[in-house]
């Protein structure tokens, strides 16, 4: 009788599944809707006629094609040069002693103990020295300091065998030809989490591009909906959903293609710390 | 063997571009924040004035509303997530269950939707007159609260959004730490006779432990660093009400431009988090 004895099992967890997936389902329905249909819960339910006109008024106030350009821009060139930048760094940590190591790793860890916040001013008065605000480049590097990715890389590399490492020297491999195609290969898993992890976050950062960028043509889609609802516009919320769901598609298709490599890289203990 | 010099440089190749990007963007604003909070910033230059910043935040009353918000939400909020998060991933465990590659997915999906989407998202639930939950309420014959114009509820709104948004994401960390528990534990227990009931709580706790405090680091510096949610949701209010330390920083900093001010703030935060830490640090040997 194993399969009754699991029914209240099944019934938390779908309720727990339909917790998470009802706000998904709820503001896909509410981008086909008017302003007036949002607020109105006999339409909750129901796909309303509006989506075309919210996509134009989403058009009219902002170049949204451009924003969406931006957020790629920037989420795919963040991703690559984390997973480039911090499997380097890892691969250093996990496999090589040199001099200084400990001083590096443990300046490297302390940082971890201080609150983002700390570096906000330093690193916008850094960037406006560098003549970078109001473009890609202000959002983008200074993430590449941030050293999560290097643990999570420096823990999979650990696991790594020596004797293989040992036997590709001995058949006369460089350094550089080994990490590149004897031991990267087998990092997908890591790979696949600390990407999807990175793409996400950069996706859908916020607080950090509403200080470097500031003109339209400039801003990341999360800019332009959160300024869609400031207080003192007439905000047109279905064109608001409208343009959260086409946020949604970029990272949804992200997810979906490389879920299965992710949960499994996740599982294997790669984001254990 | 002796190491050619080639040799030598290899490992500081491999650590080059990181350690180049964490001396500008991590390692020198750390230090510059730091005398930045003893100093005024004027006409691009630094000039150091004493503990004047520390004495104008230490005696603001907003700076110790926005730390009580923070720590009221963080000291709530963590541990709720953190229960609710180990039931599913315990749940999600059991074998036999069907459907659970399909399950983990979806409790994992709401990080995927942007912090601001999300934040507009439940802005509109909990919209008193027409949002989606009064207007179920009224459905039923009831008259729901002002969610978003009352302190305490506007809070409760905040915890509940951001509790939706991360379950999902710790109930896979927590899930990736069951698997390293040992089925043998669990087995010779039920032999015993303990049942589930105790066997979650003299095994799988902890066994989880290292991944259960990863976890829980996790979600505090995440609420530390609090600032989409309350910005869009509550702005703050009521009457800052929700206002968070990373909101009364932005606002030193961005929006009265008083850089000395906000980083001494921010290093209030850090001695803060240190004696924390070491608290936490010295109990949890302690109890070894």
């Amino acid at each position: 009788m194993k399969n009754t004895k699991n029914i209240p099992v099944y019934i938390i967890l779908f309720l727990f599944c339909l917790i998470a997936v009802f706000p998904f389902i709820w503001a896909g329905i509410a981008a086909t809707h008017t302003n007036t249909q949002i607020y109105q819960i006999e339409w909750s339910f129901r796909i309303g006629e509006h989506m075309k006109q919210n996509a134009i008024d989403l058009k009219a106030a902002f170049p949204v094609v451009r924003n969406m350009c931006n957020s790629l821009v920037i989420a795919f060139g963040y991703t690559a040069g984390i997973l480039i930048i911090d499997s380097m760094a890892g691969y250093a940590f996990a496999k090589y002693e040199f001099k200084g190591k400990k001083v590096i790793f443990a300046l490297t860890l302390g940082s971890m103990f201080i609150p983002g916040q700390v570096t906000l001013i330093p690193l916008f008065i850094e960037m406006t020295s560098f003549r970078m605000i109001n473009t890609n480049w202000a959002v983008i590097l200074p993430g590449f300091a941030a050293v999560f990715g290097v643990f999570l890389m420096r823990q999979q590399f650990i696991g790594f065998p020596n004797e293989l490492l040992d036997a590709a020297h001995i058949d006369g491999a460089g350094d550089f030809r080994i990490f590149l195609q004897i031991v990267m290969p087998s990092m997908k898993p890591a790979l696949t989490s600390l990407g999807i992890l990175s793409f996400v976050n950069q996706w859908g950062n916020f607080m950090w591009p509403l200080i470097v960028l500031n003109s339209k043509e400039k801003y990341t889609m999360p800019l332009i909906l959160s300024l869609m609802v400031q207080p003192g516009y007439v905000t047109n919320y279905g064109a608001v959903m409208f343009g959260a769901m086409l946020a949604l598609i970029p990272v949804l298709a992200f997810f979906l293609i490389f879920q299965k490599n992710f949960i499994d890289g996740m599982l294997s203990g790669a984001v254990k710390g | 063997m002796k190491k050619s010099l080639y040799q030598k440089m290899v490992p500081y190749i491999f650590l080059l571009p990181f350690l180049l990007f964490f001396l500008v963007f991590m390692a020198y604003p750390i230090v510059f924040s730091f005398l930045l909070s003893f100093g005024k910033y004027e006409k691009a230059a630094l000039r150091l004035t004493g503990l004047g910043n520390f004495r104008y935040v230490l005696t603001d009353p907003l700076f110790y509303k926005a730390m009580k918000n923070t720590f009221i939400m963080m000291i709530i909020q963590v541990p709720l997530q953190t229960v609710l998060a180990l039931i599913l991933a315990c749940l999600l465990n059991i074998r036999g269950i069907k459907g659970r590659g399909w399950m983990r997915m979806l409790v994992f999906m709401p990080i995927l939707l942007d912090s601001v989407s999300y934040s507009i998202v439940f802005s509109i639930f909990f919209n008193y007159e027409n949002g989606l939950i009064n207007n179920t309420v009224r459905l039923l014959g009831g008259e729901g609260p002002q969610w978003l114009n009352v302190g305490w509820l506007a809070k409760t709104v905040l915890m509940i959004a951001i509790t939706w948004r991360w379950t999902g994401y710790n109930t896979v960390i927590m899930l990736s730490g069951l698997q390293s528990i040992s089925n043998d534990l669990y087995e010779s227990a039920s032999i015993d006779g303990a049942g589930r009931i105790k066997q979650f709580f003299y095994i799988t706790v902890p066994g989880l432990k290292p991944v259960l405090i990863f976890a829980v680091v996790l979600s505090v510096n995440g609420m530390l660093q609090l600032f989409t949610e309350p910005f869009l949701l509550t702005a703050g209010g009521p009457v800052n009400e929700t206002l968070t330390i990373v909101q009364y920083l932005y606002q030193k900093g961005f929006r009265s431009f008083d850089f000395g001010a906000a980083s001494a703030g921010s290093y209030v935060l850090v001695i803060l988090i240190a004696v924390l830490t070491y608290i936490q640090m010295k109990a949890s040997r302690e109890e070894d």
